[in-house]
């Protein structure tokens, strides 16, 4: 616990000097990030981390590939559903542990950019929610995938590599050359980091960021709930 | 003389790994992709700036590659380490412990991983595109210099990760303190440490000697003057602080597998 | 080879009460003296946590004791690790020193080189074992399909390729089937009879023992409570033999003098005669018995050793409470 503090804190303090170097050389404000948008930016994407949990532990996809699924499979619950009930459970456990922390840390230490309507306060929990809802969405369908590979680890080990910047973890997506901003709003994935922080920060209609998670929270959840019915097909074909 | 197993203990865990050749191919290429996660962190920020902390991209890239060379190499060397709460729970330290050669370099050679040169090979690509793009006055031993340093710099990081993991000895989740350090400390190197504030500087810069794998390095091959005041001829010093944190982080070892052993603390 | 004197090691335990942590010392072997002399084979018996497994480790060089003197093979396994590694050879039930991925033969090889054998001796020890253990065809698989008995012959190969004159066991058997576990004593006995190597073996299975052990020790907190042969410490702990007789026809059981307890089964087909050895010998009693009745077949039953075993625990325990 007191590790994770201690990496996630360091990370933090990384990221936050080198974007804040680079608002500083451009005349202190990037894409509507002056220094006190990107401490928040930072501290808050550093909380969010935890609490959507965008690294997973790859625990289905191992009882997949050992076969004791068919256990999780057999139980009288619907396991997307029964697995989405208890990652939210911990969402509420790590909303405390994992989300406020830093964000705290954030507002003590460091100019911080509060939200200019109280409103926010709840539309940001509101949004990190529905985060939370994608990301367990997301893990779901990358440790599902072992259901057809066998080994999935790789398709885990590309979405560890590849999620911080998707999501807008490391960069804030505005960052990004036009082009790449865009397709990356037409994906799911800065639904889980980048789409709460714009809420808190005010950054584009909050509306529209509402319904563009509301909207991938659904196809993620439709899709891993169809992918989870041939998946157990499948099973039920092949004699597991 | 105790040379002749390590290459032989190398070979055999390299052979192991044909075993999986097929997860092998995946592995390659999302070390590649992790080599390259920082280097497109570095492009999008250029994408709106034309210098940090004063450098310039091609400069800033340099040092990333710099650090990325030494990272892959030392991860290569070093990076088993992180499997040391394992050893020491499952009790394979002990079998270690049982022959007769060193803890540290057994470790070092158990769980080589090819997939690892990966990272290397994305490293010395940029390297190769930024070293054809800045303005170097070359001379011969700049030239040495250029070959030395991501040598120093694994060494450095190496002398990093064994000093961060023995804290494995003491504490249950030290890996993920270490990690905070050695991951850490990649990331911090691949910039010029000009941009961080003072305590953080100190701290992955010079206690963790951070500076000397690439930053220092990066302005002597480049001719440029530390904004931080330091002179010149720090560039140069790298493959000696390489040394002294080698020999820092043995005798660390060596305190941490005595508190194992039980004559320490 | 072995010679262990008042040797001690304590361990600090956290005990986290709330925020404050506290240490707690405790004794996982506390003031162990014994010797053992080349060529013996110990076992070495005791129940979970006794510290049977911190004896092995500090004698091995793993962990360094917190008093006491301990010398191995002649020299001080805390401070000559290395010097001791090459004389001796351990096995460990439950951890393996072969390499997982590769082929038995490779692991092998590697050790060959790690404890610098030379190629000559090398071939005739590993063709040995190979013979003795059965494994020409175990050579080219990887370890990881190795079943955990074929297993555990190549580790114990692998701790014998560089001929040390001590080999200890830590619980060789554990977990074998009773085929395997047979196979192994009989090799390891071999060993000890033929080559001269010393043996120290810890166990739960006291079949081991009965089989490959003339001398015992049994250790509990931290303790040596006995130590000596097999057939001593069972004469002093359980004073108590059995003779059981079949009778041709049923009927009562003999009257002798000096039988403790009589206990008879099969409607009087079968007797259990319970007699001191210290009262009269089996040879005494089966001659007086066969002038009383007509004995269709007998036999002298000495206690299981698990009795032995749990009655020298539980003297242990009535001697503390008379303390």
């Amino acid at each position: 616990m007191l590790a994770g503090m201690t990496t996630n804190v360091v990370f933090g303090l990384l990221r936050l000097a080198i974007i804040s170097a680079a608002v500083t050389a451009a005349n202190g404000e990037i894409a509507d990030y002056d220094i006190a948008a990107t401490n928040t930016y930072v501290w808050i994407g550093q909380g969010l981390l935890g609490f959507v949990l965008l690294w997973g532990n790859n625990e289905l996809a191992e009882r997949v590939r050992s076969g004791d699924v068919v256990v999780d499979l057999y139980r009288p619950w619907h396991l997307q559903g029964a697995l989405l009930a208890q990652d939210v459970g911990r969402g509420g456990f790590a909303f405390m542990t994992r989300l406020a922390p830093p964000m705290v840390f954030g507002m003590l230490l460091f100019p911080f950019q509060f939200p200019d309507n109280p409103v926010r306060w709840p539309l940001f929990l509101l949004s990190a929610v529905i985060a939370l809802v994608i990301s367990f969405g997301v893990r779901f369908l990358v440790e599902i995938s072992a259901f057809w590979l066998l080994d999935n680890r790789g398709v885990y080990g590309f979405w560890n590599v590849t999620s911080g910047l998707l999501c807008g973890l490391t960069v804030p997506i505005s960052f990004f050359p036009e082009w790449a901003r865009d397709t990356l709003w037409m994906t799911p994935f800065p639904a889980l980091l980048q789409a709460p922080i714009d809420v808190f920060l005010g950054h584009g209609s909050t509306a529209k960021l509402l319904l563009y998670q509301l909207f991938w929270a659904a196809v993620v959840l439709a899709t891993g709930h169809l992918a989870l019915q041939r998946a157990v097909r499948k099973v039920v074909v092949q004699g597991g | 003389m105790a040379d002749v197993i390590y290459p032989k203990l190398i070979a055999a865990k390299l052979r192991s790994q044909m075993v999986y050749r097929a997860s092998f191919a995946v592995d390659f290429v999302s070390q590649v992709m992790a080599q390259s996660y920082e280097l497109i962190v570095i492009l999008v920020l250029f994408s709106q700036i034309n210098a940090l902390g004063g450098f310039t991209k091609n400069e800033v890239l340099l040092m990333y590659a710099f650090a990325g060379a030494a990272f892959g190499v030392a991860d290569l060397f070093a990076g088993q380490l992180d499997n040391l709460p394992t050893y020491i729970r499952t009790g394979t330290f002990d079998v270690l412990l049982m022959r007769p050669l060193g803890t540290l370099p057994q470790i070092m050679v158990s769980d080589i991983r090819l997939r690892r040169v990966g990272r290397i090979t994305g490293a010395l690509a940029v390297m190769a595109y930024a070293l054809s793009h800045v303005a170097i006055d070359w001379t011969p031993a700049k030239i040495v210099l250029t070959i030395l340093t991501p040598m120093a710099g694994a060494v450095i990081y190496s002398a990093v990760w064994v000093v961060a993991c023995s804290i494995c000895f003491w504490i249950v989740e030290g890996r993920e303190f270490a990690n905070a350090v050695t991951y850490g400390s990649n990331a911090f190197t691949s910039y010029p440490i000009n941009v961080y504030s003072a305590p953080l500087r100190w701290v992955m810069a010079f206690i963790v000697p951070g500076a000397f794998v690439a930053y220092y390095p990066s302005l002597a091959l480049l001719g440029k003057e530390d904004p931080l005041g330091l002179p010149g001829w720090v560039g140069w010093t790298s493959p000696l602080v390489a040394a002294l944190a080698a020999t820092v982080a043995g005798l660390v070892w060596r305190f941490a597998v005595r508190h194992y052993r039980g004559t320490g603390s | 080879m072995i010679e262990v004197r008042e040797l001690r090691r304590e361990f600090k335990v956290a005990t986290s009460k709330g925020l404050r942590r506290n240490y707690k010392t405790v004794t996982a072997v506390d003031g162990v003296t014994f010797d053992v002399k080349a060529g013996e084979a110990v076992g070495y018996v005791g129940p979970n946590g006794a510290g049977k497994s911190t004896t092995i480790k500090m004698l091995t060089g793993i962990l360094v004791p917190t008093s006491g003197h301990i010398q191995v093979s002649g020299v001080d396994p805390a401070k000559q690790r290395r010097d001791l590694a090459k004389r001796i050879g351990v096995v460990f039930g439950q951890r393996s020193q072969l390499w997982w991925d590769l082929p038995l033969k490779d692991s092998f090889d590697l050790l060959k080189s790690i404890y610098r054998v030379s190629t000559q001796d090398y071939q005739a020890r590993l063709d040995e074992c190979v013979e003795l253990l059965g494994m020409q065809e175990l050579l080219i698989t990887p370890v990881r399909q190795l079943s955990l008995g074929q297993r555990m012959r190549g580790e114990i190969t692998a701790a014998l390729l560089h001929a040390p004159e001590l080999l200890v066991l830590d619980e060789p058997t554990i977990g074998l089937d009773l085929e395997s576990k047979e196979r192994l004593r009989e090799f390891l006995a071999d060993i000890n009879t033929r080559r001269g190597t010393t043996l120290l073996l810890t166990t739960h299975d006291l079949d081991d023992i009965e089989r490959l052990c003339p001398r015992l020790m049994v250790i509990d907190h931290g303790r040596v409570l006995a130590d000596g042969p097999l057939a001593e410490l069972r004469a002093e702990v359980t004073p108590d033999r059995e003779l059981v007789i079949d009778l041709r026809e049923p009927g009562p059981a003999p009257d002798v003098p000096g039988v403790t307890a009589v206990r008879s089964e099969a409607n009087g087909l079968r007797h259990h005669l319970t007699f001191r050895r210290a009262e009269i010998t089996a040879a005494q009693l089966i001659t007086q018995v066969v002038r009383q009745v007509e004995v269709h077949d007998l036999a002298v039953v000495e206690p299981e050793i698990d009795d032995v075993i749990r009655k020298l625990y539980q003297r242990q325990v009535d001697q503390e409470a008379h303390r």
